[in-house]
């Protein structure tokens, strides 16, 4: 059976102007306990690929460049 | 060993599978006994970020400091706060190594709350001794212990998902097989001695916001460990002793009382009044948390609102910024200052956990499994209310013991059918294009729990529960991952499946009521000494079935009388009599 693309509203998000990830910075990515975060190839620019957040924010608190931003997902709210 | 196309094979002396909080700690007792030892840390996320102090921690729950109180009257007091069942000898190797452990990591450069002339600052959360040392600038624990793994050389490997342990023909431990969570490679690595410190199992209950991972805890903690004992032939204790927490209302993290009571907060009920004498978690203290949510009183709250403002500022300070610290983020969320409102509270979903309740992975007071050369430490293990440093101090002690194992022993003969067998397994959700996703397959074995697994327990719920559960693993053969990071979650879900199973069959097994809320079982309503004053094992035996047996509480080595135990089950607040004139 064909699989239903499920889309969601994600918690971390990543300012491209900021973000670093052109020039080889994966720090955000690397720390994610969960693993959800990727870097886009296209765009260089770091992205939640997956809705399985803890909201724990490793990924911001360690973003050298201040760049990502952890929202409480919707449905806690 | 042979070779099998695909798997990649390794070998150490000492392998950690978890690199949390108890895990780190092992790897560096273990290298501080022979620092020639060779030690593997592996770890599903990575060493700098992962576990349960992923974010520090705000303090220590048990702290058994000199001039506060004794290891025996801590030993005392969880006996108590257990309803009795727990092995004193492990309670007690983690009340006499709490100190120095202490010590040992203010040596390191975690930092404790020291008064003017240097002297921790204890603090007194539980019902009878004082215990509890805030760490208000705890966040930092993680870099520490990373520093330390550095210096000592331990071999971190990080995205690798341990999936088995392997074992000897003569039962005793010889490895594990692990799958890298971004490509997908297997890896089997050989050990003489391995330390389980997976955490507690903490994505078993679905939580009441729907959120997958809106977890108490990190929901990469989902129960790994737990199988992978089973389905080694280790013996698990006490599972019917659930975790259940009292939790900010849809945020599910902690309010947090242990930090907020000292300084004046409570827990209240709709009227702001006092329900409960105590805030130290404890399966009664969750039963009387249960019945004024579920009576006229609820919802349950934390109050703050009657204290000083440079109270509630130090207290603002301490939880924003240390373990969960999106706890800031919600309440703005909510219109939620502490100054003006008080925090809804409500009870968590179920899971596994000793970290604040008693079941686990049965240990000894070396950290010593039923399996020869298996260790284990951390909330996946039996030793009761362990918080952070207990998974500090059994860790160190699962690595010392797994040091001196590897003096005595070399590696053990590795089955090759096996591993081709959990190759299989692991990889079966990849060949197929059609099928059921873990996600939904995870949600529906959760949902199954909250329905019919969670207190109060009934039987006949019980019975259905556990049908609906098989008829989920026979949808095993049509579960489906189109990429690695899906197969993490189908290998996380099996997990899970397998502590459903167990929580259901270790409930049954029970026939009385004790520790409370956690289980809390209708169909037998009171405790039964005389028959259940044991602790539960729950093993896979020869047949692979999932069977039980009772293990005598070892003797106690600090004795309580019966009116001393009776001590936790008084916390409801007694009403004030007015004497007439």
């Amino acid at each position: 059976m064909p699989f239903a693309n499920h889309a969601t509203s994600v918690p971390v998000t990543v300012d491209a102007g900021k973000c670093i990830a052109d020039k080889g910075c994966t720090v955000c990515v690397d720390v994610c306990p969960l693993d959800v975060l990727a870097i886009d190839p296209e765009k260089g620019v770091a992205y939640m690929r997956y809705d399985e957040c803890w909201y724990c924010m490793p990924c911001e608190a360690d973003c050298p460049t201040g760049a990502v931003h952890v929202a409480i997902p919707y449905l806690l709210r | 060993m042979s070779t099998i196309p695909g798997i990649h094979e390794t070998q150490t002396d000492i392998l950690v599978i978890g690199g949390g909080t108890g895990g780190p700690m092992a790897a560096i007792k273990a290298k501080e006994v022979n620092k020639s030892l060779k030690v593997m840390l592996l770890e599903k996320a990575n060493v700098k970020r992962s576990g349960a102090v992923s974010m520090g921690m705000d303090g220590l729950n048990n702290a058994v400091v000199p001039g506060y109180a004794t290891p025996e009257q801590y030993v005392k007091e969880i006996t108590v706060a257990n309803d009795g069942i727990v092995h004193q000898p492990a309670v007690m190797a983690y009340a006499q190594n709490s100190y120095s452990m202490i010590r040992y990591l203010d040596g390191l450069g975690v930092k404790f709350e020291k008064d003017g002339s240097g002297e921790y600052n204890m603090r007194k959360v539980h019902h009878l001794g004082t215990y509890v040392l805030p760490m208000p600038e705890g966040h930092n624990v993680k870099k520490v212990l990373y520093r330390q793994l550095r210096r000592l050389q331990v071999n971190v490997v990080n995205r690798y998902i341990a999936t088995r342990l392997l074992t000897g023909p003569d039962g005793r431990v010889a490895g594990a097989i692990s799958v890298n969570t971004r490509t997908a490679e297997i890896m089997v690595i050989r050990a003489k001695a391995v330390v389980l410190a997976c955490g507690a199992a903490g994505r078993l209950g679905l939580p009441a916001s729907g959120y997958l991972f809106g977890t108490y805890e990190n929901p990469a903690n989902c129960g790994d460990g737990y199988a992978m004992a089973y389905h080694a032939g280790a013996e698990l204790a006490n599972l019917e002793c659930y975790q259940i927490n009292p939790l900010i209302k849809d945020y599910n993290g902690p309010a947090c009382a242990y930090v907020t009571g000292p300084l004046g907060g409570y827990t209240a009920n709709n009227r702001g009044e006092r329900f409960i004498e105590c805030d130290y978690w404890s399966g009664q203290m969750m039963l009387e948390f249960w019945r004024e949510l579920q009576g006229g009183n609820g919802p349950v709250f934390l109050k703050m609102d009657h204290l000083a403002e440079e109270t509630i500022s130090q207290i603002e300070t301490i939880l924003h910024s240390n373990e969960r610290p999106s706890r800031g983020r919600f309440h703005n969320g909510r219109g939620t200052n502490y100054r003006h409102r008080m925090v809804e509270m409500h009870i968590s979903e179920i899971g596994f956990c000793s970290g604040h309740s008693a079941s686990g992975v049965w240990v000894d007071e070396f950290a010593r499994t039923t399996v020869s050369g298996l260790h284990a430490a951390g909330d996946m293990a039996s030793v009761p209310h362990n918080y952070m440093l207990g998974a500090f101090v059994n860790g160190g002690i699962a690595g010392e013991s797994s040091a001196r194992w590897c003096a005595e022993h070399d590696l053990a003969p590795v089955d090759m059918d096996a591993v081709a067998a959990e190759q299989t397994r692991i990889l079966a959700p990849t060949l197929r294009d059609d099928g059921f996703l873990p996600n939904e397959m995870e949600f529906k074995t959760r949902r199954l729990v909250n329905d019919y697994l969670t207190p109060p327990k009934v039987t006949a719920k019980m019975r259905i529960g556990q049908q609906r559960l098989a008829e989920v693993r026979a949808d095993l053969k049509h579960l489906v991952a189109r990429d690695p990071h899906e197969l993490l979650r189908a290998l996380e879900m099996q997990s899970i499946l397998d502590c459903a199973d167990m929580a259901a069959a270790a409930s049954l097994y029970r026939t009385e009521s004790r520790w409370g809320l956690y289980h809390m079982y209708a169909d037998h309503p009171t405790t039964d000494n005389d028959a259940w004053f044991c602790h539960t094992m729950l093993y896979r035996d020869s047949q692979g079935r999932m069977a039980h047996r009772k293990r005598p509480i070892a003797p106690y080595i600090v004795p309580v009388d019966a009116t001393e135990m009776n001590a936790y089950h008084t916390l409801r607040t007694q009403p004030q009599t007015i004497a007439a004139e």
